[in-house]
């Protein structure tokens, strides 16, 4: 157990690509965590897809001892946040188990909307909070104006910022002193009964389920046996360790604290982060304020290629959700694609990551369907109702009226293109809610329908602002419009996993936009093709795709035959990544590009 | 298989040609997916023994047949010595009885070194050539790798005319930056020549060839797409019945009764021996219909030849319905069309009704109970209809 005041309990908040990884990794490098030949970049990142997007999806920890200049050495807990917005609720939970956050900030750059959006969640959590400015090693830093911004956009006092390089090193010793000085120790008390904060979960292929704590009051050793306050399931500690990163065993974890246990628990749905665990016998009494559960904001269907893969696919949700607990999915069957799953995700990026998990490691083709919202439908007989897919959209008599998630968008952007964002919001139904200036960049809110922000937005607002806008969102209410179900009709058919709930004034230019964008995806038939956007029976957009006209081999003579019979057998199964809708073969990329639209 | 349950059809309707394949080639063309090499040395004496000996091989299987087609193919068969071209068609003489037109056709390159030996093959029995022209335009020949000009093009050609019964050219076209305009002039000049056969094969790029990996590398530019390709292809048609000599095959074209009687045996499911370095060939022997396939290497065809085995892989038995697949694939090539009948007894099925009534409706067949013909339009997107008559079928299901 470690003295509550040579302990440091913080976490690092920056914008994506500022430097925290870096940063992190310098921490760990300089106090010989790891041994310099064990350091691969990125520690803390470690699934695969975290490095290859260089992004960090799940809060990660790790455990430093530092020798400080006062002669006394001091355990230092690191809790990595995720810096995307799709996972700005992991960044909350994280945040308020630690006391104190470095906020990082490229002095190239300067401030940035999930500077801004991660800044405030540490205020929140009532953080002391340790201003950095780094990469200064390069030509275009400019630590004092980057100060100034600080002051002015947060409000934060950055007179004493430490100005570092993460790269080269510089500064890291003066971070390190920080941390111990600036941050204040935890408080807590050893003699209470326990109350530790369940912070994450995870599935380790070789432990099991494993559960990071924070140790708020009292004492948890090996062989404890402790419950959950919420599921009140109680559970024999089998394991207790701390995070060096590498896992290292422990007997006992005081307050302030913070390692992982196991206790044979079998799915990360068992544990409830943010729950509050205490000893079976002589527990507290009253939990810590709990965390409401991630809840999923964007829906989509995923569907195997082939068919026979449904089982395959079916196992592999299963294993993937063992590990994730803020992904949700439910079986759905469809006309058009048979079997398969409905999906929830905290945002769109959170779907691309499960569904790159998916193929890429249990080896899978899926058909993505176009991503939706949660819309409540206010039936006249007063039920209200979720709905997660615009096919199971009711008859419009049944309804009275139909209310639409709206967030809250923050948008940082250098002046020079704030014509183009203000455009880019307006034509997604935006409510201007505030416009600032912070330097020669802009500070835009947003009222948005989430809806018109799932798709593409976050591309084209990169590709209008040559990538020098950032954003991030909060949820902010459900709100009533005049939404209608778009569907999708190729060759007269209705191709249900194209149907999308839109605005009615917008229907007509997504429409017109869907189907010139189909157009372009589907193969030329031996037939022409009608594909028309229709609202109820009523088309509103439509395009003919012309029959193809030329499909021969030039040359078949007898050395011809056999080997000419296996390519007309081969082309029909290179037919694999398509699919049948009645006559008419769509391919598998048309579900997920055609959503991609330019206007 | 009776004569009235397939309409009086079987390999005995359609012939028996004989097929030899000949490897060689002064150079490799780009966009030549041929089993053709080129070599330093070739002994034509011991290329002579090794040809004679298979077609004894042949003979032996298929005696008292009447022979009606030879086709000398390659490779370029006009690097043959005009003597070892007529000691085979000696002994090939006497191993079957020739039929009284027995058509021998011999392809050739329009290079001089060729052109000189016309006379030769003439005098050993040669009565048809089919001249690889390929284009009419000195800057497009390059691009296309050939060691020909175009005036040596023209001149082969008019000494062919002297020289031989029956003259055919081949041309390819839907080239690069051939525009409609420019093949319009090409073609027209073509059909002024007076051959009255002419191939006519829009370019295609195949596997392992240069023009391949250029395509992959996207060097290869100015390919027409989809819709200029349709009307070349259109244009060739149209020009080809104006001038008397219609297609009656995707890519074949001839005054009425100049078709080439060789190929016709393939499009029409007759029996044809292949001989030489990766000849196919069909034969039915004691009810069974076989193909044949021999060794590709050129140096291994020769060596088991000479070392006194068969030129000749294992051979498969074609079942019912694969030769069904077979005969469907091929005569519907042909403006002629197919014998449904014939079909019919080779698959022990009908054509799937609900596929011949739509792509009859698409206008791109039309079918009796009889018989079935792909039209101009049909023959243009056949791969297409062959796929969704197969695909229908309840044997494929
Ligand atoms: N020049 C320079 N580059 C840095 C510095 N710190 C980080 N970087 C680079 O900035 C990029 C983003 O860093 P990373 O730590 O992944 O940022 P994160 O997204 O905040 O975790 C990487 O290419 C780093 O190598 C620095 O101090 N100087
Ligand atoms: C066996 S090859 C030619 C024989 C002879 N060596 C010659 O080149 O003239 C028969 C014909 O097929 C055609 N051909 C070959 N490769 C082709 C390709 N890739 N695309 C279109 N036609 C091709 C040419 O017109 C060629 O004359
Ligand atoms: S096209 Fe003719 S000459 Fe050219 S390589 Fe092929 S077979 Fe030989
Ligand atoms: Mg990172």
């Amino acid at each position: 157990m470690t003295q509550l005041d040579l302990i440091r309990n913080f976490s690092i908040v920056a914008h994506i690509d500022h430097g925290k990884s870096t940063l992190a990794d310098r921490l760990i490098q300089m106090t010989g965590t790891v041994a310099a030949r064990d350091m691969k970049a990125q520690m803390l990142d470690s699934m695969d897809i975290e490095r290859e997007r260089g992004i960090t999806i799940k809060a990660n920890t790790v455990r430093i001892e530092y020798p400080a200049k006062d002669g006394r050495t001091y355990i230092l807990n690191l809790i990595d946040t995720p810096g995307h917005v799709d996972f700005a609720y992991e960044v909350s939970r994280s945040m308020r188990a630690v006391e104190g956050s470095l906020l990082v900030v490229d002095a190239s750059q300067g401030v940035e909307a999930q500077t801004l959006a991660n800044v405030y969640q540490a205020l929140d959590a009532g953080h002391e909070i340790v201003p950095v400015l780094n990469k200064i090693d390069l030509p275009a830093a400019e630590p004092e104006r980057i100060k100034q911004q600080i002051e002015d956009v947060i409000g934060l006092d950055a007179s004493d910022a430490i100005a570092i390089s993460a790269k080269s090193g510089l500064g890291i010793p003066e971070v390190l002193e920080a941390i111990v000085t600036r941050l204040p120790a935890p408080k807590g008390d050893a003699n209470a009964p326990l109350k530790a904060m369940l912070v994450d979960s995870w599935y380790d292929a070789y432990l099991g389920v494993v559960i990071m704590v924070r140790i708020m009051d009292g004492v948890m050793r090996k062989g404890d046996r402790v419950r959950m306050m919420q599921t009140n399931a109680v559970y024999g500690i089998d394991k207790l360790a701390v995070l060096k990163p590498q896992m290292v065993d422990i007997d006992e974890l005081g307050p302030g604290e913070i390692g992982i246990f196991t206790a044979s628990i079998k799915q990360v749905r068992d544990t409830r982060v943010g729950d509050t665990i205490t000893h079976e016998r002589k527990g507290c009494d009253t939990p810590l304020p709990g965390f409401k559960p991630a809840q999923p904001v964007v829906f989509c269907g995923l569907f195997p290629v082939d068919a026979a893969d449904f089982e395959n696919l079916r196992e592999a949700i299963e294993k993937l959700s063992l590990n994730d607990a803020s992904f949700s999915s439910e079986m759905e069957t469809s006309a058009a694609l048979g079997f398969g799953f409905r999906c929830g995700f905290l945002g769109l990026l959170h779907l691309e990551v499960i569904r790159d998990r998916l193929e890429r490691e249990y080896d899978l083709d899926l058909i993505t369907t176009a991503p939706s919202v949660v819309f409540k439908l206010h039936m006249k007989d007063g039920e209200v109702r979720d709905l997660h897919n615009p096919a199971d959209m009711p008859d419009l008599t049944y309804v009275d009226h139909i209310d639409e998630p709206r967030i809250k968008a923050t948008i940082m952007v250098p002046d020079e293109y704030l014509g183009d964002i203000l455009k880019l919001c307006q034509d997604r139904r935006g409510i201007q809610l505030d416009l600032s200036y912070a330097g020669s960049r802009a500070m835009v809110v947003y009222d948005l329908p989430l809806a018109e922000v799932v798709f593409d937005f976050y591309d084209r607002l990169k590709s209008v602002t040559k990538g020098y806008a950032s954003f991030d969102y909060v949820i902010s209410e459900y709100r009533e419009d005049f939404l209608v179900k778009m569907s999708i009709l190729v060759n007269e058919e209705p191709v249900d996993a194209l149907s999308m709930m839109v605005h009615r004034d917008r229907a007509e230019a997504r429409g017109r936009a869907m189907v010139e964008k189909l157009k372009e995806l589907i193969p030329r038939h031996m037939f022409k093709i009608p594909i028309q956007a229709a609202i109820g029976a009523r088309v509103i957009a439509r395009e003919t795709l012309s029959a193809m006209r030329k499909d021969v081999t030039a040359k078949c003579y007898g050395g011809d035959a056999t080997r000419k019979k296996k390519l007309l057998e081969k082309q029909k199964a290179g037919k694999k990544k398509m699919r049948q809708f009645g006559k008419v073969e769509i391919p598998q990329e048309a579900f997920i590009s055609a959503l991609k639209m330019d206007g | 298989m009776t004569p009235d349950s397939t309409g009086g059809k079987d390999w005995r309707s359609a012939g028996f040609g004989l097929y030899l394949h000949w490897p060689f080639c002064q150079s490799k063309c780009p966009y030549c997916d041929f089993n053709s090499h080129v070599a330093t040395s070739i002994d034509q004496g011991d290329w002579q023994t090794a040809y004679l000996r298979e077609i004894d091989r042949i003979a032996a299987e298929t005696k008292g047949r009447v022979l009606n087609t030879v086709f000398f193919g390659g490779g370029t068969p006009s690097l043959m010595q005009p003597s070892l071209v007529a000691a085979i068609l000696e002994r090939i003489g006497q191993s079957w009885s020739p039929a009284n037109d027995l058509e021998v056709t011999l392809e050739a390159n329009p290079g001089s070194v060729e052109i000189d030996r016309f006379e030769g093959y003439a005098a050993a029995g040669v009565n048809r050539v089919s001249l690889g022209i390929q284009a009419l335009d000195d800057k497009s020949l390059r691009r296309l790798g050939r060691l020909h000009s175009s005036d040596e093009a023209r001149r082969a050609i008019g000494i062919a005319q002297d020289v031989f019964d029956r003259v055919s050219i081949d041309l390819i076209y839907a080239r690069q930056d051939q525009s409609l305009g420019d093949w319009e002039r090409e073609l027209s000049t073509a059909l002024g020549l007076g051959t009255d056969h002419i191939s006519l094969y829009q370019l295609t790029i195949e596997d392992g060839t240069v023009f391949q990996r250029m395509h992959a590398r996207k060097l290869l530019g100015g390919l027409p797409d989809e819709d200029l390709s349709a009307d070349m292809f259109e244009l060739t048609q149209g020009m080809c019945d104006a001038a008397g000599l219609p297609g009656y095959e995707v890519s074949n074209h001839a005054r009425p009764g100049a078709e080439s009687r060789h190929n016709l045996i393939y499009w029409r499911m007759g029996d044809y021996a292949g001989i030489g370095p990766g000849a196919h060939g069909r034969l039915t022997l004691g009810g069974a219909r076989l193909a044949t396939e021999a060794p590709r290497s050129p140096g291994r065809w020769l060596e088991d030849v000479m070392g006194g085995r068969a030129g000749e892989m294992p051979r498969a038995r074609l079942s019912d319905t694969e030769q069904a697949v077979e005969y469907l694939m091929m005569a519907m090539r042909l403006t002629e069309g197919a014998s449904l009948a014939w079909y019919r007894s080779l698959a022990g099925e009908d054509l799937p009704a609900a596929a011949v009534a739509e792509l009859a409706d698409l206008g791109l067949i039309e079918a009796t109970d009889e018989s079935m013909r792909a039209t101009a339009q049909g023959r243009m997107m056949l791969n297409g209809v062959l796929r969704a008559l197969l695909a229908g079928r309840q044997s494929a299901r």
